[in-house]
């Protein structure tokens, strides 16, 4: 009985990263079709979205059968229960690709302004953070989970700089509003992407050590402490 | 699975306590204090002293030979290891169960009725069946036919029967030694229903190789390996996030 559980857990995790894999790609479309502003792309982003839904639904299946075949307990019970959410999470942030898309797909036809933030060092923290959960959970690394909620406080505050931009740039030149409000929806986006990263660590942290780090920092954040580098400015 | 209780009152506590099948030590220098009202659960793999362990809190390991207690089993407070120890006494106190039924070859009404009536006590035995029947929960399928053959009854009943058998004697602890593995689920499903009724009233150890019913009708869970009590704790605790990588691998299946 034990190996089969183990056999249907390695399937479980391995669909579960090729799900993440999924998003991770579309993300990346998403946010290069801002950048080229790029109308095709972005309606391919909207496109791939059913593909992820079909995959999430099965991830689901998959984890509910487990459930009921081999009432799985301790750190296999751990795996499963994390494995749900973040399925979940994976699921929502190809939803935010898909918003993103959409305000591409927008700002493709209209009078070209520049970026009103620095699009590129948010973009490519958040990615990284979506890079570095889903390699926590590949590599069951508990630290390199904890490094990813730490970063989240960089993102949040590269969103929060931006409203003040946007807030700023809509004063000076009110003709492209709605343009600037796109712009701050994709920030918006963004940083729930970021978010979803940071749950999706902490389910890692969950299965791996057990301790539920969600709304008590405190618990684990301590372990990369002594890493500058992670350190929110 | 409920949570733990926070009642401190410990019905056994085991100090120090090793036992001996000749020069087998079977059970290692175990220190463990079962809680009054709990459900306690013993797992681990077959050979691991845990029915040693079990047989040895009301002296049914006495007549092996060769065997020997070596340290201290206080129930209610008062040593069950050695000589002086009033066996029969402390027996009335601690009922067992055991793996298969085994009621009398009498009556279903002298089942219940005979351990009391042996030891001279003086009281309705009507009512007594009747009660013990019902905290069993097997009064309303047996009533009609009390002064039928107990081995008439199927193998689940039989199981409920010897529950109401060692109830009857008002035990403090009851102790059950696999009481579920000859039953099929739904025998198996009442007898952990009575006992999630019975918690409270009387403090149950029960040894399982189910561990799912470990997980499901116990307070706390030992965990035994080579005569060793490896972990003990909540069964919440012990079922989501062991302390121990033992006893993870046990549970999970990935050894024993």
């Amino acid at each position: 009985m034990a190996v089969h559980l183990q056999t249907e857990l390695e399937i479980l995790k391995k669909d579960l990263l090729k799900l993440g894999g999924k998003v991770e790609e579309i993300v990346g479309e998403a946010v290069l079709a801002v950048k080229k502003l790029d109308g095709e792309l972005a309606k391919k982003v909207i496109e791939k979205d059913h593909e992820i839904d079909l995959k999430e639904v099965d991830v689901e299946e998959q984890c509910l059968k487990v459930l009921a075949l081999h009432q799985p307990v301790a750190v296999d019970l751990r795996f499963i229960v994390s494995a749900m959410k973040i399925n979940n999470d994976l699921e929502r942030v190809g939803d935010l690709a898909v918003n993103i898309a959409e305000r591409a797909l927008f700002l493709s036809g209209q009078p070209q302004i520049s970026i009103p933030f620095d699009f590129d060092t948010m973009v490519e923290k958040t990615r990284n953070m979506l890079k570095k959960s889903l390699d926590s959970l590949v590599q069951m690394d508990a630290q390199l989970a904890d490094q990813v909620c730490h970063e989240d406080q960089l993102v949040d505050d590269i969103h929060r700089k931006m409203y003040a931009k946007v807030y700023r740039e809509i004063r000076k030149a009110p003709e492209h509003t709605e343009t600037l409000i796109h712009y701050l929806s994709i920030s918006k986006h963004l940083e729930r992407v970021a978010d979803y990263a940071t749950n999706i660590s902490e389910d890692v942290i969950y299965m791996i050590e057990g301790a539920i780090v969600r709304h008590n920092p405190e618990i684990f954040y301590s372990v990369s402490d002594s890493d500058e580098s992670s350190k929110p400015e | 699975m409920s949570e733990t209780k926070t009642n401190l009152d410990y019905v056994l506590k085991i100090k120090d306590f090793s036992f001996y099948y000749g020069s087998k030590k079977a059970v290692k220098n175990v220190n463990m204090n079962v809680r009054k009202g709990n459900v306690t659960a013993v797992i681990g793999p077959s050979g691991c002293g845990k029915s040693t362990l079990l047989r040895s809190i009301n002296r049914m390991n006495d007549f092996v030979m060769g065997s020997k207690m070596v340290g201290s089993i206080l129930f209610e407070n008062n040593e069950v290891v050695g000589s002086k120890v009033d066996v029969v006494n402390l027996r009335r106190r601690v009922g067992m169960v055991f793996q298969k039924p085994n009621p009398f070859p009498k009556s279903i009404y002298n089942n219940i009725v005979w351990g009391p009536k042996i030891n001279g006590m003086k009281i309705d035995f009507d009512e007594l069946v009747e009660t013990s029947l019902k905290k069993a929960a097997l009064w309303n399928e047996v009533k009609d036919r009390l002064h039928d053959s107990a081995l008439a009854l199927s193998g689940g009943q039989q199981q409920r029967l010897c529950i109401a058998r060692a109830i009857a004697m008002s035990p403090a602890v009851i102790l059950m030694d696999e009481p579920c593995s000859a039953l099929d689920p739904k025998a198996t499903g009442a007898i952990e229903q009575l006992i999630t009724e019975l918690r409270d009233t009387y403090t149950i150890v029960i040894v399982t190789h189910n561990m799912q019913q470990a997980s499901r009708i116990s307070d706390e869970t030992a965990f035994f390996y080579e005569g060793e009590l490896i972990e003990f704790g909540s069964t919440k605790e012990m079922f989501t996030n062991p302390y121990k990588k033992q006893t993870e691998d046990y549970i999970t299946g990935r050894f024993g």
